[in-house]
């Protein structure tokens, strides 16, 4: 598979904590300018300095975007790593190694090539200072690669221009060591390689960005003023990139002053508490959490789903159970936001596939948590939150205006006799609230304990089943109005069928393509909320087979569909991929075969 | 049943506070606690000192926990919008409505397994963000409404109802409260109505977290002999460091004190609190000789009560935050989204 144009993978080994972040940036932006589809994954240790990280780049002219499984070629910068990093590079693929300490066991294998540059020695003999040769080390590599594999030197000059235009300095040196590595790869190396990229357009229209940042300018663009929440990788992130927005944009031009209120709480109990206060006092607030923080948060979101209080909680999963590998991805807390809680609760959950849908679902979380008034989830995980993915610009219609959903305002309560909480006036499962500070007609007490459909304190059993049952028809309403699945037919007619989510999407559309180019057709549903609608019932009843593709271990998507959508256990199928790593299209192809294989041969 | 309406009785003649409302527009639904029950009294002087200041109860919020204590934000103004939140975690809540909507008045009605317990965490997190409230404790000691147990106030050496002897520290919250550099602790007695009405007041004036310990003895579970938080054991172990009274602003003070016996403090909208000394050296403006006082006063076995600590200086929240004065429920959309030519132009360095 080797010795494509514009279609390979680079990986490179560091330590972390020694600037390689920027030489990768760097990297994957230079292809991505060329015209090129570009991702970027970072694979990081839950440490800060020391340990080994990788950073795989994945450039595609067919625009796949999930991890092939492949590796073209492998700058390894880490000796800790060699062996690995070694045996990971597909056979006719290269190596590239820091040769200021030459290492004959790099040239154990004879299906793929070893290149030494001695970056270290070339570093060393041209910068002066210990911090700067270390970090010039990489960029170095990066002058390597773009000699080696055809990358634009004049890209990666505007690039630095752009970086460091108020450090003109820092652009000299970068360009230095970018020569340092270029000059030697030219001088003894055949350049460039059989796998190289070549400039095909310049990607416009397109971005790349992690999904963090964009939802957290969904947040920002939805007019969320209040965020509370307790730092947890991998979604930290979208707090600092919220925190960043808003010092650009939510700051009052005459007086400076914050139009938005951030508060670090002191843990994730009081982050959902926080949350709900604001909620409960008129502001659109959220929380970025991962799975720990929504095991503590499970106490409030209970309470709101029974209180009916709007609050948007974004779940950036990573793998568990318990601390699990903070750094690694999953999607393993499906079960567990859609029940979160005690007693009978359920939540509407939305899916993002990509840092696209991330910016819109976080818009779309606001509307639907304040029209149902209830807990909505973002399901989010670490590989679309804190990874570089290329997607379209993202667009804003300036006639958007929040759904604020049903308010009864000061001049609203005047003209009532009586105000009450809990009272479905239509039929949707929906009742009227009000925001304290307006009216004293509009006072309630809002209660986790029973209560009837009034709002009064109730320990009578008819009372209270008559606000559990309407919260349930309520659940019927938010069926109707969350994101609609995304439906990809085969290009023919066909009983097989896969449902995928959130970040396996890359994965299954790649999958498909390879599978059709064997003869094996499948449609493809891609599940973009709970509860589900009426399309994804009728999914599962036109075809035979369905195979539900996730990163978990218990199948989770799987289970939901046969309690909630009543999907039949013998004929979904599972592909399961939960090592902490992204997963790859292989793992569903193979899969996908093998039930097949098995099919036919019975 | 906290739903019981209570007949609403006119009567002619009653008084009109600033804002045109009875003493009785501030009361809320029939108490279901014991009778006698020391929560009740504090009740009572929530509706009068909210009815002094001339609040109207709509720019009110109540707030609680779980527990006695925490029904009774139902037991005072009704037309004020009630949180009965999950147990411990009132501050929390508290801290977001008002971080959301800052010119909401804020009461929170805690107690003292609510806050010293379970919420031990929210409630020193509130003190230390500085969050402007009133923060009530109605302290009796013990679990009421799961009978009887004790609770982290207990002090070492009181018995339980059934004899068994508490060998654990208890947590004292306006010591707590002033080892977190609050900024303001007091203490009173559900039994001295006098003290704790100006004290509440104060609390509601005061531009931060302000927390108001009241030892309010349990009739049911821990009002015998052998206990620290009976009337009782309250009443003889009484010790008023201070007595406060409160002038609200442009109100000229009166009464004559002798040289060293007042102490005034103004507070921030130009309200006094006139603190009648017990002790001359007392200074509640000095932290580390209020901790001193506390410890000196409860190691004789003394309920010490009094306005113990204020520094109306230190920065709440939104002083710290540097949050836009107009509250942020109160801000326009078109204030708040960047729009579509913003969104264009941030990109432009994402590519």
């Amino acid at each position: 598979m080797t010795g494509q144009v514009n279609d390979f993978v680079i990986k490179i080994a560091t330590v972390n904590g020694t600037g390689s972040a920027s030489a990768n940036g760097l990297l994957m932006k230079a292809l991505f300018r060329m015209g090129v589809p570009v991702t970027g994954k970072n694979l990081f240790p839950s440490n800060i300095q020391g340990l080994p990280t990788w950073y795989e780049v994945r450039a595609n002219h067919a625009g796949y975007m999930s991890r092939s499984g492949r590796v073209d070629v492998m700058v390894a910068m880490n000796a800790q790593t060699y062996k690995q990093d070694l045996a990971e590079v597909s056979s006719g693929g290269f190596l590239v190694y820091d040769s200021t300490w030459p290492r004959k066991e790099l040239l154990q294998r004879d299906d793929i090539t070893v290149l030494g540059v001695p970056l270290a020695a070339l570093c060393n003999e041209h910068f002066s200072v210990a911090r700067i040769r270390i970090l010039m080390k990489n960029i170095a590599y990066v002058g390597v690669l773009s000699a080696l594999m055809g990358i634009d030197r004049d890209v990666l000059k505007t690039l630095l221009e752009e970086t460091f235009a108020k450090k003109p300095k820092l652009v000299d040196s970068n360009l230095e060591a970018i020569s340092l590595g270029y000059d030697y790869a030219m001088k003894n190396f055949q350049c460039p390689l059989p796998v190289h990229a070549e400039k095909i357009g310049d990607n416009s229209g397109h971005i790349i960005i992690d999904g963090n940042s964009a939802a957290a300018l969904g947040c920002l663009y939805a007019g969320a003023t209040v965020g509370a929440w307790y730092p947890i990788t991998p979604s930290t992130s979208l707090m600092d990139a919220f925190q960043g927005y808003c010092n650009r944009f939510r700051k009052d031009p005459e007086t400076g002053e914050n139009r938005f209120c951030i508060i670090q709480a002191e843990d994730e109990l009081a982050a959902a508490g926080m949350v709900l206060g604001a909620s409960w006092s008129g502001a659109r607030a959220f929380t970025p959490t991962s799975g720990p923080g929504i095991s503590l948060m499970s106490e409030f979101i209970g309470f709101a789903y029974y209180a009916e209080i709007p609050s948007v909680f974004f779940d950036i999963q990573r793998v568990g159970p318990s601390t699990g590998m903070p750094t690694r991805t999953q999607q393993c807390d499906v079960m567990l936001c859609a029940f979160a809680s005690h007693g009978d609760t359920r939540h509407p959950m939305l899916l993002p596939a990509d840092p696209h849908e991330c910016f819109e679902m976080a818009v779309q979380a606001f509307d639907l948590a304040e029209r149902l008034q209830t807990p909505v989830f973002v399901l989010s995980d670490l590989d679309i939150g804190m990874n570089d993915w290329m997607i379209p610009e993202l667009t804003w219609d300036d006639a958007y205006r929040p759904d604020r959903g049903k308010v009864l305002h000061a001049a609203d309560l005047e003209g009532m006799q009586k105000f009450h909480r809990y009272l479905d006036r239509d039929g949707d499962g929906i009742p009227h609230r009000s925001y304290p500070g307006e009216h004293s007609k509009g006072a309630y007490f809002v209660r986790g304990s029973g209560h009837n459909k009034y709002g009064s304190y109730t320990e009578d059993g008819p009372e209270y089943q008559e606000v559990v049952d309407r919260l349930l028809v309520k659940w019927q309403t938010a069926a109707s109005m969350v994101p609609r699945p995304v439906l990809r037919k085969a290009a023919r007619e066909t009983r097989i069928g896969i449902i995928a989510y959130g970040s396996s999407d890359g994965a299954v559309n790649e999958a498909m393509d390879r599978l059709a180019e064997e003869g094996s057709h499948a449609d493809y549903l891609r599940i973009r909320a709970f509860p589900f609608n009426g399309e994804v019932r009728e999914f599962l009843d036109a075809h035979d087979s369905v195979f539900v593709v996730e990163q978990n271990r218990d199948a989770q998507m799987r289970s939901l569909l046969m309690i909630e959508a009543g999907a039949p256990a013998g004929k979904l199928h599972r592909i399961l991929h939960y090592n902490g790593m992204p997963i790859p299209s292989a793992c569903v192809v193979s899969g996908v075969r093998q039930h097949l294989a098995q099919e036919a041969a019975a | 049943m906290t739903y019981i309406a209570k007949p609403r009785i006119d009567m002619p003649g009653e008084l009109l506070n600033a804002v045109g409302l009875k003493q009785r527009d501030y009361e809320g639904v029939l108490s279901t606690l014991c009778a006698g029950c020391g929560h009740d009294s504090i009740t009572a002087a929530i509706v009068q000192a909210f009815w002094e200041l001339s609040i109207s109860p709509e720019r009110v919020i109540k707030l609680s926990g779980i527990g006695c204590s925490s029904k009774t934000p139902a037991y005072f103004m009704s037309g004020a919008h009630g949180f009965n939140s999950v147990h411990g975690r009132m501050p929390s809540v508290a801290t977001g409505a008002l971080a959301a909507n800052r010119d909401l008045v804020c009461i929170a009605v805690s107690g003292d397994g609510d806050s010293l317990s379970i919420g031990f965490g929210q409630f020193g997190h509130v003190i230390r963000r500085n969050v402007n409230m009133l923060y009530i404790i109605e302290n009796n000691g013990v679990y009421g409404l799961t009978k009887g147990q004790f609770s982290a106030s207990a002090d070492p050496g009181s018995k339980a109802k059934k004899g068994e002897v508490n060998h654990m520290k208890a947590i004292d919250p306006v010591a707590t409260a002033i080892a977190l550099g609050g900024s303001f602790a007091a203490r009173s007695f559900s039994g001295d109505r006098e003290q704790l009405v100006p004290l509440i007041k104060a609390g509601v004036i005061h531009p931060g977290c302000a927390v108001l310990d009241v030892v309010s003895p349990c009739v049911t579970f821990n009002d015998h002999v052998g206990s620290t938080k009976s009337y009782a054991y309250t009443r003889e172990h009484y010790y008023a460091a201070s007595r406060t009274d409160f002038v609200p602003p442009a109100t000229e003070i009166k009464a004559s004190y002798g040289e060293g016996e007042v102490l005034p403090v103004t507070l921030h909208d130009g309200s006094k609190l006139l603190l009648r000394k017990a002790d001359a050296d007392y200074d509640p403006t000095n932290r580390s000789k209020a901790m001193e006082y506390l410890e000196k006063h409860s190691s004789r076995g003394e309920v010490v009560t009094g306005l113990m600590f204020i520094n109306e200086e230190l920065p709440e929240l939104h002083t710290i935050s540097g949050t836009a004065r107009k509250p942020l429920t109160h801000t326009s959309f078109d204030e708040l989204n960047p729009g579509s030519a913003a969104l264009a132009k941030l990109q432009q360095r994402l590519r």
